[in-house]
């Protein structure tokens, strides 16, 4: 049998759906849409930004929200010199480890920056809203430098 | 406990694009091939079939159904599958085989990623309100990883590079690799960074394939007569989803997982670690505990060629492949699943004398 | 409004990836025969039976299908629906018959259209045959061939459907 030259097709796959936030996912989430950044307290007192469900130690359900600062500090980072069509932004950017003013663990979100040679773990950074918020994780466009 | 046996495994060769071969294409040849060195016709002829893939990777919905049709289940064959790397699979085929349910088992393991962007398409594992409307890609996760290395001082950037230099020359013997040269540390770190502060070389490459191993008990490899290892032991233990609850420069699960398939009971001359990330594999042998007397991805590791959702069963192919050529007696396998090493198996392999 | 009823309950997160799809080696074979106007089938070496159109393995035997066979697309209906209700995304419109037809020289269905027939009078057994595009509008595709329409020709058994090996010639 004869081989065929190779047949190929663009396409894309969608998946349009819609998730069940639950009460804690939910309470994030709301508070995002108000521009406040909420976090939980874990079994040993950590505050986890954004809140978890359950303990990942003690697999304990957590309910006690605390407030965090919209500022913080980048605990880790990379930058981005070549983004993603898929990327938050189109310039390059830096991926980063944010460790929130109140918070004991690092969240992950976009910082904006002109260089990586502005960026720096222990850098300080502020949460910058975006111009209408849902209730979303990408209601923080990105983070900005101090 | 059941002795379990590996007699036969194969691999394709790792390549950036399949072309046109699809998933039924790619399995054929290595289940041929593992077939012939069983001794055995075919799929009928072994008591449970079990793969590993995952759809996403080629936009395929049900190609892992597809797949079986590779295998011949007319009549109607006992078979499962893992959304998982097939290292999986094999633990399934494996607790198949204790249970009394089987004394032999194919697995196999396939991936084209090559029809879409696997970064991006694996950053849809992760958490689903949190990271994943983010797009936060695997490399850039892996990075930051990296970074928490080198900025606490346990590794350098040499210290990545020497991991690529090595893995490069050892895949010069290597005929199935993708990537294989000689290369200096000095040359790599030349290279320009590519996501910061990874160069493209610390990242495994994307590739297209397959791979199939035979495993039975221990008496059942005596009556087909070949040459086998023996599986002593396997476990697998997962980390949280949450990166900011992780010691990201540490694999704890791994070590817990070598301690749970008795990988501390013996010499270990040979190790596969299945580490996609240059870093990762310093953490993975440091978890680990490998010192000189034990040979790092002879065969060049991930790093020369990543068959995602294959590539993990290949690591226990390869130290499968050295203990029967008789260049090891004992070697630890292991495989990698979800971002920065966070679900991870070990397996532990000897010589059957 | 109330707290409870200001609560974000559930987020719409959509998921777009973009793909490049890959037919098969096989499939390819398949496909550049139907651009040119010719149905073909590939042939299992272990139990010998056609498939139309093939995937790359006998799905019976676990073995690569490689030779190559012509089929005339004379073909047997195996089995039918009327459709009777719009499909969302389906151009044609309702009613009309689906039909799971056994190619002479295959013995594997595929699923294409019925027409120019009278559709409560279309049964199993019933003979058929491909009613072509004009041939500037062929593509790698199966919808090369429009639709199928009633041969004049006495039916066929429901034991032998899938057993003609007719016209089945090697490549």
């Amino acid at each position: 049998m004869l081989e065929s030259e190779v047949l190929s097709q663009a396409f894309e796959l969608g998946f349009t759906y819609t998730r069940s936030t639950g009460p804690i996912v939910g309470r994030f989430l709301t508070d995002l849409k108000n521009r406040k950044i909420t976090g939980i307290k874990a079994s040993d007192g950590r505050v986890i930004v954004p809140p978890m469900e359950f303990d990942p130690d003690t697999a304990e359900a957590l309910s006690e929200f605390v407030g965090v600062g919209s500022e913080g500090e980048i605990v880790s980072w990379c930058w981005v010199a070549r983004p993603r069509d898929a990327h938050p932004l189109d310039k390059p950017f830096a991926w980063a480890m944010i460790k929130l003013d109140g918070a004991d663990v690092a969240m992950v979100h976009c910082v904006k920056a002109e260089s990586q040679n502005d960026v720096a773990t222990g850098a300080r950074v502020r949460a910058v809203w975006a111009d209408e918020t849902f209730g979303m994780m990408t209601d923080i466009r990105w983070f900005e430098l101090l | 406990m059941q002795k379990i046996a590996i007699v036969a495994y194969s691999q394709s060769q790792c390549v950036p694009q399949a072309g046109a071969s699809n998933e039924v294409e790619l399995i054929m040849p290595r289940l041929q091939e593992v077939y012939e060195q069983a001794g055995i016709r075919n799929a009928q002829d072994v008591d449970f079939v079990c793969s590993g893939s995952c759809d996403y990777l080629q936009g395929a919905a049900f190609a892992f159904v597809s797949g079986v049709d590779a295998l011949g289940a007319v009549p109607p064959i006992k078979e499962s599958h893992v959304e998982m790397d097939a290292a999986w699979a094999l633990y399934e085929s494996i607790l198949k085989i204790r249970m009394g349910q089987a004394e032999s088992a194919l697995i196999y393991g396939f991936g084209k990623s090559s029809p879409g962007e696997l970064p991006i398409v694996l950053s849809q594992q992760l958490d689903p309100y949190y990271l994943a409307p983010l797009w936060v890609d695997t490399v850039s996760l892996a990075a930051m990883q990296a970074r928490l290395m080198l900025e606490s001082g346990v590794i350098s950037e040499s210290d990545m590079a020497a991991v690529v230099a090595r893995s490069r020359s050892n895949a010069l013997n290597n005929p199935k690799a993708q990537l294989a040269a000689q290369v200096s540390v000095e040359e790599l770190l030349r290279e320009e960074e590519f996501v910061a502060p990874l160069r493209k070389h610390d990242c495994c490459p994307v590739s297209d394939g397959a791979s199939a191993m035979i495993i039975c008990t221990a008496e059942k490899a005596m009556e087909w007569g070949k040459p086998y290892a023996l599986i002593s032991g396997i476990d697998h233990r997962i980390e949280t989803h949450n990166l900011g609850m992780r010691d990201l420069t540490d694999s704890p699960s791994t070590r817990t997982a070598a301690l749970g398939a008795g990988a501390d009971s013996g010499p270990i001359d040979v190790a596969e670690l299945y580490a996609p990330f240059s870093h990762q594999e310093i953490i993975l042998s440091r978890a680990l505990g490998l010192g000189d007397e034990t040979q790092i991805n002879p065969s060049g590791g991930v790093l020369a060629g990543n068959l995602m959702m294959a590539s993990g069963l290949s690591r226990i192919g390869e130290v499968f492949n050295r203990i029967i050529s008789g260049d090891a007696t004992r070697g630890i396998a292991h495989a990698t699943s979800g971002p920065c090493l966070q679900h991870n198996l070990v397996a532990v392999i000897e010589g059957a004398a | 409004m109330s707290e409870q009823q200001d609560m974000i309950t559930d987020i719409k997160t959509p998921v777009y990836l973009q793909y490049n799809f890959t037919a098969g080696k096989s499939p390819a074979r398949f496909l550049s025969q139907i651009k040119q106007g010719i149905l073909t089938g590939q042939r299992c070496p272990s139990c010998q039976n056609v498939y139309c159109p093939p995937r790359g393995s006998c799905a019976a035997c676990g073995v690569a299908t490689e030779e190559e066979v012509v089929l005339s697309g004379k073909a047997t209906v195996q089995s039918f629906t009327i459709v009777a209700i719009p499909i969302p995304g389906n151009p044609i419109k309702p009613p009309f018959v689906i039909a799971n037809l056994v190619a002479d020289g295959a013995n594997i269905s595929f699923i294409h259209l019925m027409s120019d027939c009278v559709n409560e009078e279309v049964h199993m057994g019933q003979r058929v045959e491909p009613v072509w595009k004009p041939q500037e509008e062929w593509g790698y595709a199966m919808d090369n061939i429009k639709y199928f329409k009633p041969l004049d020709e006495p039916d066929m058994t429901i034991e032998d459907i899938g057993k003609l090996a007719l016209n089945a010639e090697k490549v």
